[in-house]
């Protein structure tokens, strides 16, 4: 009975953790393009070309919305993850 | 005041999950990967979030950038420098130094000193009519200030000058070359 337990709290940290994994590579990658952007928006405003400025914030908000909503869905993932664990594992 | 020493079939016994370091250190083991990628991923929104204002203040100083007012200010006269010679002055505000350079008998260019690598100041090399930073040996064409060779990324900001009578006037500035 403990054993079965034991598996399925496992498969529930480890489901959790590979969605948290996942999440984080994927904010990364965003995190990549938009330290891309910045450099090149801000190459473009420094050599005067004013006309790739507006493009630039809008996707870089964008990009931002992203990471934040992978930060959500992160600590929502994690809040499920404990609490299964925990009714497997009550102290 | 007088203790009562409990009979030892009423004292709980000391079991491992209500004992007093579980109290001290409260986290679960299982929690701790958690704790750690919950840290890392805050790190990176909270990067994310820099990367965004970063951004936001590009677009402000571009908003402000466009609001910046250029004075028609006389510069030098027409025959105050020899060919080949040069002048320096401040334009558009005070600080900001351009150079003006009397490229032939009735030419004239004015771009801003500061190269646009590190801000070093650049000097005419009327050997070579080139612009020259002495500091990463950026060299710029003194024909519309776009660079020849170096690490500069982007050409001299030009000082746009018009004849009025003897004086030349400085009336605004190019940030780029036309084409």
């Amino acid at each position: 009975m403990e054993h079965r337990q034991r598996e399925q709290r496992d498969v529930v940290r480890n489901r959790g953790l590979g969605a948290i994994d996942g999440a984080m590579s994927l904010m990364l990658i965003l995190l990549i393009v938009q330290i891309w952007l910045i450099s090149a928006t801000l190459n473009a405003y420094l050599a005067g070309f004013d006309d790739a400025v507006v493009p630039g914030a809008i996707a870089s908000g964008v990009l931002f919305l992203g990471c934040a909503g992978l930060y959500r869905f992160v600590t929502g993932v994690e809040v499920r993850s404990v609490d299964t664990t925990r009714q497997f594992d009550p102290r | 005041m007088k203790l009562e020493r409990l009979p030892h079939d009423k004292l709980e016994p000391v079991r491992p999950e209500n004992s007093l370091w579980r109290e001290e250190f409260s986290i679960f083991k299982a929690d701790e990967k958690y704790v750690t990628r919950r840290q890392l991923t805050k790190f990176l929104a909270l990067t994310s979030l820099g990367m965004f204002a970063g951004n936001l203040w590009i677009l402000w100083k571009s908003v402000m950038r466009k609001s910046i007012s250029y004075p028609a200010r006389i510069i030098a006269k027409s025959g105050e420098i020899p060919v080949g010679g040069v002048k320096i002055f401040e334009y558009p505000e005070p600080g900001e130094q351009c150079i003006l350079v009397r490229t032939a008998e009735d030419q004239y260019a004015a771009y801003s000193q500061k190269c646009t690598h590190l801000s070093c100041a650049v000097y005419y090399d009327a050997a070579k009519s080139e612009l020259i930073c002495p500091c990463h040996n950026g060299v710029f064409s003194i024909r519309d200030g776009s660079v020849i060779q170096g690490p500069p990324p982007r050409p001299l900001p030009r000082v746009i000058l018009d004849r009025r009578g003897s004086d030349l006037v400085a009336i605004r500035m190019q940030d780029r070359p036309e084409r």
